[in-house]
């Protein structure tokens, strides 16, 4: 008994060492722009840098739109199926998956094939059809994590019974996916959201291949220019995801209807 | 011509026929009750008249319009489902008023029938709570106000009470009846359970294999079945083997006993089964049932003020009831007993 208590606690102490122990290392690091004393130097310096503050809103405003896409195909997808096509279901989830398998980079070399400047769709070509190819690419990166979030989130009501009542009260389609199923799977979406958020803030090749000038490749020249400022946009990087992940944990716990019964 | 017609409805799940030629009328402010066996149809008829499946052949009719061919959402009809189906994001009153809300109504008449439906059903002041704070008999009632807010053209219950406890069963049973009586609403109510329909229905349609076995009202359905799935479905039955005697007197042998039940029968030496319910069956003599079986008393089980007593006639159970009387102590199993019946209560089923 003493010995299984032990090595367990031995296992996590191992593991907190080797999670910990570089990002610790990292942050020590961070603080010491300047010669002798910890500050937050580098941080002040990322934070005003006007480059810093350019390429994260832009990182910020794609992650919000990919949100939208992502939650506009998912829900609809996924109720339907749920609903009508729950024989496809298998097949759709190996689809939402694929993204995990196929690298991001493969992705983006077939889009730059078929919507090169000298294609049918010239995408590439404009500032406007850029930026919708790195929102679809975007998009396609986050359905593993919004898809499943919205299917497990649907799980946990009655679709069916939930869809024919509102269609007795005169709902149409767009009404009940509106009104009754989007805000039932709301805290699924959420989840879902964040994960696509931390995802496209720190996404780098998407973004490199297009030319864009996003947070991930501001990231990378950080990182090869300079010595301090890249760890404390490391940080700064952790601490958003890490936002994220408590984000989802507060608003799964305070969603009011969703309560356990009491 | 009747508020809701169903002509000739059929449906069949690939090979299988749900439904085989189902007819009925309803007038307008009538109790309707499907009453069957799971897997009997009775749910795929009242799902087509929501609108929720689409009849393979056959039409329905609501107040003169037909309606075989439009969307659930635009048939104008109240639901309440087993399962509640309340939003659960919505409070009770969002989601009472949200049947008006999609018609698109003002906020002040919204707000002013949602007042009205929820005092209907008794719970005025939980207008501001979520469904999940609710019990169930509670949302029960909320969903029945949600279906009767905007005022549909009939109402249709898929067995709503079978979710809930054996007592709020009961009240909300009647709840249900008197606010149907109240507002004059053309009601279909589907139940499995024989004493839900009969204490409730105006008419009663019992279904069996897809069809409607019979027709009518509680009273004509408990003593007059038709058939044989009728009369063992609803209530307690008991069955006696007989052989035809005579069949031009109607003379018949009940385990060695003649009877005359004065009615025509099948031919000479012909077997059947005679049912009887438990209620025109009495322990030893009793005026007017003069038609006297011996037997042996089988079980006998004590229900507080009711005894029910299983007697064994030539090898037929026949199930009655006695009063509980404090001076007289239940008879003893295997002891001798005799039972007497009027012929008259005596049915003869048709296969």
């Amino acid at each position: 008994m003493m010995g299984r208590r032990f090595w367990s606690g031995l296992a996590v102490f191992g593991s907190f060492l080797y999670f910990f122990l570089p990002l610790l290392g990292m942050f020590m690091f961070s603080l010491r722009m300047k010669r002798g004393e910890l500050s937050f130097e580098a941080y002040r310096v990322v934070l005003t840098d006007p480059q810093f503050q350019t390429t994260f809103l832009y990182s910020m405003i794609l992650a919000l739109i990919t949100i939208v896409f992502g939650t506009l195909i998912s829900v609809p997808t996924a109720y339907w199926v749920r609903l009508k096509l729950p024989k496809l279901r298998p097949v759709i989830e190996f689809i939402t998956l694929l993204p995990l398998v196929i690298p991001p980079i493969v992705i983006v070399f077939g889009y730059i094939r078929l919507y090169n400047t000298s294609s049918v769709l010239p995408l590439t070509g404009s500032w406007l059809g850029t930026n919708l190819l790195v929102l679809f690419g975007y998009t396609v990166l986050s359905l593993p994590y919004m898809y499943r979030a919205v299917d497990t989130g649907l799980r946990a009501i009655d679709v069916a019974t939930l869809t024919e009542a509102a269609q007795s009260l005169g709902a149409g389609w767009v009404t009940i996916l509106a009104q009754v199923i989007l805000p039932n799977v709301l805290v699924s979406v959420l989840s879902g959201a964040f994960l696509t958020f931390a995802i496209v803030i720190g996404e780098y090749v998407f973004a490199a291949l297009l030319n864009l000038n996003t947070f991930g490749p501001y990231m990378f020249w950080m990182g090869g220019n300079r010595a301090y400022e890249p760890s404390a946009l490391a940080v700064i990087a952790f601490a958003i995801t890490w936002a994220c992940m408590g984000l989802i944990q507060l608003v799964s716990r305070f969603s009011k209807f969703s309560q356990v019964k009491r | 011509m009747a508020f809701l017609e169903l002509e000739h409805l059929e449906k069949s799940f690939g090979a299988t026929r749900v439904v085989k030629d189902f007819q009925l009328s309803v007038e307008k402010g009538e109790f309707v009750s499907f009453l069957g066996p799971s897997g009997c149809g009775k749910t795929t008829v009242l799902r087509m008249v929501a609108g929720f499946e689409t009849p393979t052949s056959g039409g329905i009719r609501i107040d003169g319009q037909e309606v075989t061919g439009l969307r659930p959402n635009q048939r104008n009809i109240g639901m309440v489902f087993q399962a509640y189906a309340l939003f659960p994001n919505l409070t009770v009153a969002q989601n009472v008023g949200f049947g008006l809300r999609i018609k698109g109504q003002s906020r002040s008449d919204i707000d002013r029938r949602v007042t009205e439906m929820l005092t209907l059903i008794g719970l005025p002041d939980l207008g501001d709570r979520y469904p999940f704070q609710l019990s169930g008999g509670q949302q029960q009632r909320v969903a029945l106000a949600r279906a009767l807010a905007p005022r549909p053209r009939v109402l249709l219950l898929d067995e709503p009470l079978s979710a809930l406890d054996a007592k709020i069963r009961v009240s909300l049973r009647d709840e249900i009846r008197s606010i149907q009586r109240e507002l004059g609403i053309t009601t279909i109510f589907v139940t499995h359970d024989q004493e839900e329909a009969l204490s409730i229905s105006d008419r009663i349609v019992v279904m069996h294999q897809g069809v409607a076995d019979q027709v009518g009202t509680p009273f004509e359905i408990y003593n007059r079945p038709t058939t044989r799935f009728v009369a063992q479905f609803v209530g307690t039955l008991n069955l006696l083997d007989a052989t035809v005697l005579n069949a031009a007197t109607g003379q018949v042998s009940v385990g060695g006993t003649q009877v005359a039940l004065n009615r025509a029968l099948p031919g000479d030496g012909t077997s059947l089964s005679l049912a009887l319910r438990p209620e025109v069956v009495s322990l030893g003599r009793h005026e007017g049932r003069n038609l006297i079986l011996s037997g042996r008393i089988a079980e006998v089980h004590f229900l507080g003020s009711v005894i029910r007593v299983k007697v064994d006639v030539a090898g037929n159970m026949v199930s009655l009831d006695t009063f509980n009387r404090p001076d007289l102590p239940p008879p003893a199993v295997g002891s001798a007993a005799e039972i007497s019946v009027s012929e008259r209560d005596l049915l003869v089923l048709a296969e």
